[in-house]
């Protein structure tokens, strides 16, 4: 649908009641692979982390990875939910050339968690729970390569490359109940909702958490109710929505969507349907019913998991703060205003801030440098900013500059070389010879020089015209190529002229 | 010079231990063995003669040297098709895999490796181990060295018939309603299933992965034993392999030979697998054994196992669905044929279709669909829901009558080797043969066949059917050696003894004649 064919979104939201679900699924960092020793590591050219379990050869058996359920506990655990005290794998069966046993590992009717909830605080300060029905856990499937075809997709393709690397690696699944009463709210409950989980499971230490490398993939259920029915209207499932901002407005657009439809007198057809960053808009998928028959069975290559409540419990014990609170208090210790503290939060820098400060430096310091200079140069390198450069390394920076080592020019530089893999910021000031010139006698020779070539300055300072000395201050620093304490060359002109003969 | 051939994988390993033999010169018996007669009995898909001598020449070599080997290094096996070796071809007896060798050995067959024994080559079976006469293999049947126009039993027909024939003196077979031990029966051989979990399944290419279980495959009880040791104990790749220790069961295997092993042994006969509608010559020649036993001193009760009547109906509904999930992955993507569609467009799920059409036979074909059926939604409960009931009142049958004897007992199969082709036209028929043997499989029992006579109306091998408690191996050795003297000692011979020559195939002109 043409974006001028969508209903106005307030007029839409007066005809109808956006009913939203969500499901989240979270790649697992864990070091093997959820069903074999495989390393869970991608980049290393096609198929190499592969073995005869992961690509599914005749005989491959699949052991489970006891880290995998550590932690799927923790992440259920977060979520509020219950642990299953008996929980077995199913085998969801489909053919699908990236899916190597032709079924996906996958959970059913026993999930690891359950029950759980999690509230989030809109940026009206209006909270919102959020129940979740399930956690499970679940094995990747590999990554096809469609070559040939003007569109990358499967249509029109001369042929498609699968890379199972990825198959095999552990994910957990966590899926909503229904969203009701978000109203206008729903697309921004969307993106809270997403970045929520992305917070929690970041601090659990859990997963990579890096929504732009498939780490958080979200795939979103709309459906509309009419005004004063309660009848639920027939959905749609917008797959793997991969930033924050995408699921806020693929779910603004096809809320916009389905209020035309039906206020037209279509009807929604149930559907996966994709979502297009580029244009903005999603497009339709394969046609999705609840009769989708995957054959559920219980895994019998597998022994159900049953975690005791000892360990349960251990783990409950290593749950970091939850996120909500942990921002509360580090905005409150750090006395940052709240577009500052936003700031932060949105470049998610949170952690890095925070390690940068533990190292010693001011607060205010800390942020001006990773959401200025650091996250300028991330946004040059097209990576994350914390992935550039090691707090420690930034800590490190400061203090030279407080130190009155470094000038703000200068400790630019130095960051630079520190990132090109120079070393320490120290090493960088040794290494390119950036420090400022803090010897005096290089300074007083320089100034020497330049009131001697300037006789007509050094007369107006002795006659008190102190502005004067600004053209030797530019002539000395220019000698120094910069790398020295302007207020330090300042003084000394002056009292160079004071003394001089 | 004694022939080589004919010797226990035991007795070898004492002729190789002192030197009085070498490996390579065993191996090469059995090779020729192989050669001469292989292609009327067909027990083989693939000979690996060069590497067999050569790993035997390497054994000979590190005996030289001083190695301390184990009891069975340098003496032959045959391995089933079932089973991923990284040097062979791996099939299953499937058109599928043809010429597949996988990039790994099944963890049983690097067992067999590191222990030094000399793998021979692959043998034949039923396609994925779908059948009880080898008919299923799409490389053709194996043939019963009793009787060349009969069936050998299946799926694991190829290592019985290799055992029985002297090809090898150790085969290793795989077991999923009866596949050791119903060829073991109608080959005069032993064969034995493990408690299910005993032996590792990583890299034996699954039939119904809550019924499988790899298992020894030999001549006498003593020799299943020793493989048994070698091939048994936990196995991390496995996540249903049990983490128990084991006892030796060649330990248990010789305390069944001393004497009065048998006394005081409450053998269990069940009611409903004592013969009733079974061959008379092996309802004959069980009663016989029963009444040997009791006068050897053991105690015969009679036990009821009243849900044992459902096994075939639940087994045929259980196997199929885990089945058509396991030969899901046979798909053309990654290994194994490909077959392009006649026509149309060469979409992945169209080269899937046709290369699965192609590359299955029709049993295969039957069972996927019938698994497939199983599982659908609305028909689940009903089918494989209440099939898993079943096997739970199956395993309580196990658990009451075990409550009061130590083993039980029952012909291994209801006919002797039956004639190619009498069975093929009627699945039915050909499911019931293995109406003893499935209840092991569905609780996870041990179980052991051995002969027990010859048919009187036909001449043929009828095996003995042995249970015992899952995690219980030990005691299944140590009554199956006791009763396997016992009807030696009765006979004053071994059963296969009694088994034809078979003549070497090859004829030369020069001595025959020409004309
Ligand atoms: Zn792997």
């Amino acid at each position: 649908m043409k974006k001028a064919e969508l209903m106005d979104y307030d007029k839409a939201l007066e005809l109808f009641e956006p009913v939203l679900g969500f499901e989240v699924h979270v790649e697992l960092n864990t070091k093997t692979k959820m069903f074999c020793g495989c390393a869970n590591e991608f980049g290393q050219g096609a198929n190499t982390n592969t073995c005869p379990t992961c690509l599914g050869l005749p005989g491959g058996l699949p052991q489970v990875n006891a880290k995998a359920i550590e932690s799927s506990i923790r992440l259920g655990l977060a979520l509020g939910c219950e642990i299953a005290e008996y929980s077995r794998f199913a085998r969801k069966n489909y053919f699908y050339p990236d899916t190597a046993k032709n079924f996906q590992t996958s959970q059913y009717d026993e999930p690891i968690a359950f029950n759980g909830q999690l509230t989030i605080e809109l940026e009206s300060g209006r909270l919102v729970t959020v129940d979740i029905e399930r956690a499970h856990m679940e094995d990747d499937a590999g990554k096809l390569t469609h070559v040939g075809g003007a569109t990358g997709r499967i249509q029109g393709a001369d042929y498609s490359l699968v890379d199972y690397n990825r198959g095999g690696v552990p994910l957990v699944e966590i899926v909503t109940q229904m969203i009701e009463g978000g109203e206008a709210d729903s697309p921004e409950i969307g993106r809270t909702y997403v970045a929520a989980i992305r917070e929690i499971v970041k601090g659990l230490g859990v997963s990579n958490a890096r929504m732009e490398e498939g780490n958080v993939r979200c795939d979103a259920n709309v459906s509309l109710r009419p005004r004063g029915s309660n009848i639920l209207g027939t959905r749609t499932e917008t797959k793997n929505v991969n930033s924050l901002r995408s699921v806020e407005r693929a779910v603004r657009y096809e809320i916009q969507r389905q209020a035309a439809l039906l206020a037209a007198g279509g009807t929604i057809t149930q559907e996966t349907r994709h979502w297009h960053e580029d244009t903005g808009i999603t497009s339709a998928g394969r046609p999705k019913s609840d009769a989708d028959d995957y054959r559920y069975f219980p895994e019998p290559d597998l022994v159900p998991v049953a975690p005791s409540r000892e360990w349960v419990e251990e783990l409950r014990a290593t749950l970091p703060e939850p996120p909500a609170a942990r921002r509360k208090r580090l905005q409150a210790n750090w006395g940052f205003a709240n577009l500052e503290f936003q700031d932060v939060v949105n470049s998610d820098l949170l952690d890095a801030v925070e390690a940068t400060i533990a190292a010693g430096s001011a607060a205010q310091a800390a942020r001006k440098w990773w959401t200025g200079e650091v996250a300028r140069l991330a946004n040059v390198a097209g990576v994350a900013a914390d992935s550039l450069v090691h707090p420690v390394q930034v800590a490190a920076l400061i203090e030279l500059v407080v130190a009155g080592t470094l000038t703000d020019r200068l400790a630019r530089q130095v960051l630079e070389g520190v990132i090109a893999g120079e070393g320490t910021p120290l090493e960088v000031v040794e290494l390119r010879g950036l420090a400022v010139v803090s010897d005096d006698g290089a300074l007083i020779a320089a100034i020497d020089e330049a009131l001697a070539a300037q006789p007509d300055v050094l007369a107006k300072i002795r006659d008190g015209k102190v502005q004067a000395a600004g053209a030797v201050i530019g002539a000395v620093m220019k000698a120094m190529r910069g790398q020295a304490d302007a207020a330090r060359v300042r003084e000394l002109v002056l009292e160079r002229a004071g003394t001089a003969e | 010079m004694t022939n080589l051939i004919k010797l226990s994988a035991a007795d070898l390993s004492g002729l190789l231990a002192d030197r009085s033999v070498s490996s390579v010169e065993v191996t090469r018996a059995h090779l020729d063995h192989i050669a001469a007669i292989d292609t009327d009995v067909h027990a083989f898909l693939h000979v690996a003669r060069d590497a067999a001598l050569a790993t035997a020449a390497r054994i000979d070599a590190r005996r030289a040297a001083g190695d301390v080997l184990g009891p069975l290094a340098g003496v032959p096996i045959a391995i089933k098709d079932v089973l991923a070796t990284q040097d062979m071809p791996s099939t299953a007896g499937s058109k599928i895999l043809e010429g597949w060798i996988p990039p790994y050995d099944a963890t049983v067959v690097r067992r067999v490796r590191d222990a030094g024994l000399i793998p021979l080559g692959k043998t034949n079976m039923d396609e994925f181990a779908m059948g009880s006469s080898t008919e299923f293999s799409a490389y053709g049947p194996t043939h019963n060295p009793w009787d060349l126009d009969r069936i050998p039993g299946g799926s694991g027909g190829g290592s019985a018939a290799a055992v029985s024939s002297f090809e090898a003196p150790l085969a290793l077979g795989s077991d999923t309603g009866g596949s050791i031990r119903q060829p073991a029966a109608v080959t005069g051989s032993v064969g034995v299933k493990p408690t299910y979990g005993g032996v590792s399944r990583y890299g034996s290419i699954a039939l119904a992965s809550s019924l499988d279980q790899v298992g020894p495959v030999t001549r006498t009880v003593y020799d299943a034993a020793l493989l048994h040791d070698v091939i048994g104990g936990h196995d991390p790749l496995d996540s249903t392999s049990l983490t128990d220790s084991w006892p030796s069961m060649a330990a248990a295997a010789r305390a069944g030979l001393a004497d009065g092993a048998l006394k005081g042994v409450r053998v269990g006969v069940i009611k409903e697998l004592a013969g009733e509608g079974f061959q008379p010559g092996v309802k004959q020649r069980f009663e016989e054994t029963l009444a040997l036993l009791a006068k050897a001193g053991a105690e015969i009760v009679q036990v009821s196992a009243p849900n044992f009547e459902y096994a075939i109906a639940a087994y045929y509904l259980i196997l199929p669905a885990e089945a058509s999930s396991n030969l899901a992955r046979f798909d053309s993507v990654r290994f194994g044929i490909r077959v392009n569609p006649a026509e149309g467009p060469l979409t992945s799920e169209r080269v899937m279709a046709a290369t699965r059409d192609a590359g299955f036979g029709p049993e295969v074909k039957r069972r996927i669909i019938l698994g497939t059926y199983a599982l659908s939604a609305g028909y689940y409960d009903a089918y494989y829901g209440s099939a898993q009931k079943v096997r739970t009142l199956i395993q309580r049958d196990f658990d009451a009558a075990f409550a009061q004897v130590d083993v039980l007992v029952s012909p291994s199969a209801p006919t002797t080797a039956f004639k190619f082709g009498e069975k093929m036209t009627d699945p039915m028929a050909m499911y019931l043969n293995d109406v003893t043997t499935i209840p092991a499989n569905l609780a996870g029992v041990p179980g052991m066949s051995l002969p027990m006579g010859l048919a009187p109306e036909d001449g043929l091998p009828v095996g003995l059917q042995i249970m015992a408690p899952a995690k219980l191996d030990a005691r299944l050795y140590t009554f199956g050696a006791a009763v396997e003297r016992l009807l030696e000692a009765t006979w004053g011979h071994t059963l296969l003894s009694q088994a034809p020559e078979l003549a070497p195939t090859e004829m030369f002109a020069s001595e025959e004649g020409v004309v």
